[in-house]
This record gives structure tokens, C-alpha cells and sequence, in this order.
């Protein structure tokens, strides 16, 4: 393999890490604070990804205020979603909560099927993110180049949120302890929706950058994305920000070079991702950051 | 008590009204993928099957009732939709479905039940093989894959393939299969099949190995849904030879969603499409049906076999004069010269329809029609 050959792997790879990792922070924040696996996470990302198609195509709203328009819409489904599945469980055990979530993931997706009917549709991209820049060789599309670093840039914000602010040190102090926390005078349901607004807004942030790679949505998009990035989350140590991003990362890079290495093996793409996911969990069962005493939000 | 009484009675006359109210119907069963990834070849299939009806309504001085259920381009669904058919909806004939997996799924249930079938599309030619009642209202693989390979080694000069095939789908390793067979005959290099699973989005780890390869050409017997992206992606890392397809990628969609990327784009498909030269008499009555109701979206070879099915179906039961699925079954076996949009129509032992290959381009941003072909298996 040249040299070329192996940047332009890496550059795909990171580019499909970058969105794998923020799909996975939906889980992990969830998982940090509920215990909850949010299996409708995949399908809140689709929907952003339809917010900015239909910002685009039926309202012709300026690409930036689509984006904000979908992000805003799309937290707001998750708050929703939330408030209606979730929090009327809170206290019942856990696993009813997981399977109101699967509940909700189908609803979702039936739902997105009747009212943005199953035909995939072509997502319209602004032409600077799409003009083709040449170097030593390499074809560098800017999208592989903007992906990473708005990635990066939303992940420095929500460590920000999480560590530095009033609110992120409230969801902390839920992750150790709900009672406690509500004792101390924090408004529970209050975080919990913010929790569950940001990671929405990262899954929408994920799902406009998903469709502007891969051009084409549909309503049932979310599934596949979804799974990975939950395979993301936990090899990372669920529950862990760092993890899931390290996660989504590996994730993307070990499905490029499986491929770029082994091009035979290409057909078994998806059994590699979940054979790392049993390796992981055999050899360090609380994933890769996903140490006992790491803050988990 | 009275008023359960009451309620029964108005139950049991309700019943036996129903009763015999479906008495004066026939039902046709169709499963169709309407959502999905294979959903955009079944909406089209089945708008040309409900225009079919609109046209021909009855049959045996009855009404027909089409009972259309979504197979959700799911394997599982399309046996489970076969099974409701037959049992719950009692039909008498079922046609579908747009994609060779769920074909093969869906046979399975209807051989037991002995129920004929007929589907609009479905080219691998496991789909009616061995099967005493699958029919199909199209070619198969190993004609239009003979089809591609010499076009794309006579006609576009390529000597060094790659195939890019999506593992999960019969259809797409069968092709493959038979184009590879084809294109070696001919004295073709072949690079290793480069490989993805329906629902894969990034490509890109096959495509800059098969560009870093020097292939000069890539056949994608893909489905729509991810064919276009692979273009797209294969484009954008720089791949120069020409792309072809299968008739899975035959979808009046296709410039809008592929773009420039699908310039210079060809596929093979059934030998029907609007902007045809020399069309048969029913097929430019189709188009203009089509046109008149969709004025918006051109009619594809899918709605086309869609329309051809039902009437097909309509008209076998009209020879056998009844809906005895043996006597059925053997109208659909005996058909020769059934004239319909996609040419004459003749089943012939393995249960297929030979009809030629069409070639298509993408050209200036529009389907041209560049050929039909009659390949030397």
C-alpha cells in the first residue's frame, strides 16, 4: 500500500469515526445518567437528518439556518421523547424503560415511514463542501476535512457543558446519585431533559453531517448507524464522553482498514465491528475508558 | 340478554353480507417492497399494477380486488406477507416481488400452499427454479449479466473489471456471478469482488483500493437505493472508467439523486422505457396511460412489468375460466405470445420470460435508451 493509498484510508476513516463518536455520545450520556441504553437514539439521529432535508427543500431556508433549525427541532423531539417513554418509568426497573425505548425506536420509524413515505431522498449539498481539492495525489473532499473538526469542536463544548458548568455538574452528581442530587435541591426532571436535548442536538449535529457524506436519506438510516455507534459506545466504556469518542474513532478506522488491508474481507465489514465489541468485553468488560472511578456522565 | 341478542343477530347478518359481498370478488394478492431500500422499484411496480386494474377491472364477469401488502424490502416479511395472502386474504393469484431475495422467501410459503405467483422483476434464477408455481414476467441473470459483459467489452472497451456486490442480496451475488463468467469468456481481467452489506453507506475503503488497482470499469449489480451513492463516492475519489448496472438501477429518480457523478452512467434493464424508438402498440398505450395520470414522473421498466403482471395474471384467469389455482397454474405454465408492454410474453419451461436486454445511459443529465440486445448465452 502507497503512502497516498493510506492517507486517503485514514482521512475516510476519520471522517466515519468522527460520526460514529458523535452518535455515540448520545448513548453514553444517557447510559452516564439514567442506566438507560436509549435505543431510539438511531432514529432521533434520522431525524435530523430529515429537518435539514426538508429546511432545504421545502422551506429554502439559507443552509445555516436549516442547520440551527434541525438541531433545535431535533433536541426538542429527544426532550419529547423523553418526557413521553421515559420519565413516567423512571421508577419502574430498568428494563421496562429499555424496552419502552425499542417501543419508541419503532414508533419512529413507522411514524418517519407515513409521513416522509419510505423512498429515499437526494440531500442538495452546498457546493464548497463538495469541490474536490487535490494534494501530492490525494483527493480530499472538504466534507472529510469539516466532519472532524466540527466533531472535535462539539465534543471540547460538551466537556465544557459537563465539567465547567452549573447544569453539567448537576448531571454529574445524578450519574452518582438521583436521590441525593434531588435532596440538594436540583431539579431532576429539568437536567434530565437537558441531557437528553444535547444529546439529541449531537445526534441531529451527526445526522445533517451523515446526510452530507452520504447524500441520500431515508427513514430507516438510523438502524444501521445506530447499532454501530451503540458497538462504539460500549467498547469505549459506556457511560464515558472520552470512550465513546475513542470508541467511534476505532470503530471507523477498524472498519476502513479491515477493507483497505484485507480487501477480500470487505463482505465481513460488520462481523469485525462486532467481534472488537466481544473482544473488548471479554478482555475488559467496562470498556476501553470505562474505569470504575471515571465520572460518568 | 335481549340486547346481546340483538347485537349477535346484527353481527351474524353482517357476517354473512360480507360473505356474500366477497363472493362477487376476486382477489389478486400483491407484496411489494413499499418501504426500505428496495422501495423505490416497488412503488413503481405497484403504481403500474393499480393502473393495470383501473384499466382492466374485472375478470369472469366479477370485480378484482388487489390486496397490496408492504414486504418492507425484508426477507422475513415477505414470507410472512405471502403466508397472510393466502390464509387471511384467500387470494387467488399473487404477484410479487421487486427484488430476488424476497421472491425467494415469499416462494417458499406459496409452493406450499400452491397458490401461482408471478413476479414482476425478480432475475436470479433460483427465484422459480425447481418451483412448480413461481413465475416470472422477466428474464434472468445469466442472460442480462452475458448482456452487460459484452457490452461493456465490445462497446465500451473495457479489459480490467471490478465488481463491487452486496453480499446480502441473491440478486446482486448472482448477477455479479454471471457477468464475471461472461466477461472472462470474453478474455476480460478481473479484479477480486469487492463486497458490502444492503444498508452500507461508505464505500470508500473498496473504492480507493479498486481506483489504486487500475481498474478501467466497475459493474455494480447494486440496488438503487446504495447504487447511487457508490457512484457518487467512486467519483468523488477520482475513479475515471465507466460504471455500469443491472435493472436494479433503472429508476426515473436516478439524475436527480446520482447528479453529475451519473453522467456517462449505463445499465441494462428490461426492454421497455419511455423515450424508446418503436414501441409496441401496448406499450405506447401504457405510456400514455401513465402519462396521463402521473404527469409528473415518467413511467421505468418496473412500472411497466407491474402493468404487464396484472394484466397477465387478468387475463390467464379469463382462459382458464375459473380460479382453480391448478387450472391457474397451468394457464401461466402454457402462455405463449401474451402480448404486453415489455414485448410478446412466453413462459417457458423454468417458468421465465425471454424477452431481449435493454441498454440505458445517463446522458446531457437524461435516460437514453442506447440498445436492445439479444446476448449469445
Amino acid at each position: 500500500m502507497t503512502l497516498t493509498m493510506f492517507v486517503q484510508h485514514s482521512l475516510n476513516a476519520l471522517t466515519l469515526g468522527s460520526l460514529y463518536a458523535l452518535i455515540a455520545i448520545g448513548y453514553t450520556m444517557v447510559y452516564g445518567i439514567l442506566r438507560l441504553i436509549n435505543f431510539a437514539h438511531g432514529d432521533v439521529f434520522m431525524l435530523g437528518a430529515y429537518f435539514i432535508f426538508y429546511a432545504g427543500a421545502l422551506l429554502h431556508l439559507p443552509w445555516m439556518v436549516g442547520v440551527v433549525l434541525a438541531i433545535i427541532l431535533t433536541s426538542f423531539c429527544g426532550v419529547l421523547v423523553e418526557r413521553a417513554a421515559y420519565r413516567p418509568l423512571r421508577d419502574a426497573p430498568r428494563i421496562s424503560a429499555l424496552i419502552s425505548s425499542i417501543g419508541v425506536s419503532f414508533f419512529i420509524e413507522n411514524l418517519a415511514i407515513v409521513i416522509f413515505t419510505g423512498v429515499p431522498k437526494p440531500v442538495v449539498r452546498p457546493s464548497w463542501l463538495v469541490s474536490i481539492i487535490k494534494f501530492h495525489g490525494v483527493r480530499i473532499l472538504p466534507l472529510t476535512i469539516v466532519v472532524p473538526l466540527i466533531c472535535l469542536g462539539l465534543v471540547a463544548g460538551l466537556l465544557f457543558i459537563v465539567y465547567k458548568t452549573k447544569p453539567g455538574l448537576a448531571m454529574r452528581a445524578i450519574s452518582k446519585d438521583i436521590e441525593t442530587t434531588r435532596l440538594m435541591g436540583v431539579s431532576v426532571n429539568k437536567i434530565i431533559s437537558l441531557t437528553f436535548g444535547i444529546g439529541s442536538a449531537l445526534a441531529a449535529a451527526s445526522g445533517i453531517m451523515w446526510a452530507l457524506r452520504y447524500p441520500q436519506i431515508q427513514p430507516l438510516m438510523g438502524l444501521i448507524p445506530g447499532l454501530k455507534a451503540f458497538i462504539a459506545a460500549v467498547v469505549g466504556g459506556i457511560g464515558s464522553i472520552h470512550g465513546a469518542v475513542i470508541g467511534g474513532m476505532l470503530l471507523g478506522f477498524v472498519e476502513i482498514m479491515i477493507v483497505a488491508f484485507f480487501p477480500a474481507l470487505s463482505g465481513y465489514k460488520d462481523a469485525f465491528a462486532f467481534i472488537l465489541l466481544i473482544v473488548i468485553l471479554l478482555l475488559k468488560p467496562t470498556g476501553l475508558m470505562g474505569e470504575k472511578i471515571e465520572e460518568k456522565v | 340478554m335481549k340486547l346481546r341478542n340483538v347485537l349477535l343477530g346484527v353481527l351474524l347478518v353482517m357476517v354473512m353480507a360480507g360473505m356474500a359481498f366477497s363472493a362477487d370478488v376476486i382477489k389478486i394478492g400483491v407484496y411489494e417492497p413499499m418501504t426500505g431500500q428496495m422501495a423505490f422499484g416497488g412503488q413503481l411496480t405497484v403504481d403500474g399494477i393499480k393502473l393495470a386494474q383501473e384499466q382492466a377491472p374485472m375478470v369472469l364477469g366479477k370485480k378484482v380486488e388487489l390486496v397490496i401488502v408492504d414486504n418492507k424490502s425484508d426477507k422475513v416479511e415477505a414470507a410472512n406477507a405471502v403466508k397472510r395472502l393466502i390464509e387471511k386474504e384467500k387470494v387467488v393469484a399473487i404477484i410479487g416481488s421487486y427484488g430476488s431475495s424476497l421472491s425467494m422467501a415469499g416462494g417458499e410459503v406459496a409452493e406450499q400452499a400452491g397458490i401461482p405467483v408471478i413476479t414482476d422483476s425478480a432475475t436470479n434464477p433460483l427465484v422459480t427454479q425447481g418451483k412448480k408455481y413461481y413465475f416470472r414476467m422477466c428474464f434472468i441473470d445469466p442472460y442480462q449479466g452475458a448482456a452487460a459483459a459484452t457490452f461493456a467489452y465490445n462497446n465500451m472497451g473495457s479489459r480490467k473489471a471490478a465488481l463491487l456486490l452486496d453480499v446480502a442480496q441473491d440478486y446482486s451475488v448472482g448477477l455479479g456471478k454471471f457477468f464475471k463468467e461472461s466477461y472472462s469468456k470474453l478474455g476480460g481481467e478481473l479484479i477480486p469482488d469487492y463486497k458490502y452489506q444492503s444498508g452500507d453507506q461508505d464505500f470508500t475503503a473498496q473504492l480507493t483500493d479498486m481506483i489504486s488497482k487500475g481498474a478501467d470499469f466497475l459493474f455494480i449489480p447494486s440496488y438503487f437505493a446504495e447504487g447511487a451513492i457508490v457512484i457518487k463516492q467512486a467519483r468523488e475519489l477520482g475513479f475515471e472508467g465507466a460504471i455500469m448496472g443491472g435493472d436494479a438501477m433503472d429508476n426515473p429518480d436516478f439524475v436527480k439523486i446520482a447528479g453529475d457523478a451519473g453522467e456517462g452512467f449505463h445499465f441494462t434493464t428490461f426492454p421497455y422505457a419511455p423515450e424508446m424508438p418503436d414501441m409496441n402498440p401496448v406499450a405506447q398505450k401504457f405510456t400514455e396511460l401513465w402519462i396521463a395520470k402521473f404527469p409528473d414522473s415518467p413511467p421505468n421498466a418496473n412500472s411497466a412489468l407491474g402493468y404487464d403482471c396484472y394484466m397477465f395474471v387478468r387475463d390467464m384467469i379469463e382462459k382458464a375460466g375459473t380460479t382453480d389455482s391448478e387450472k391457474l397454474t397451468e394457464a401461466f405454465a402454457s402462455a405463449k405470445d401474451w402480448p404486453g408492454v415489455t414485448g410478446l410474453t412466453t413462459i417457458n419451461e423454468t417458468h421465465d420470460a425471454e424477452k431481449p436486454v435493454g441498454i440505458k445511459a445517463i446522458k446531457d443529465g437524461k435516460q437514453v435508451y442506447v440498445a436492445s440486445i439479444q446476448p449469445e448465452l
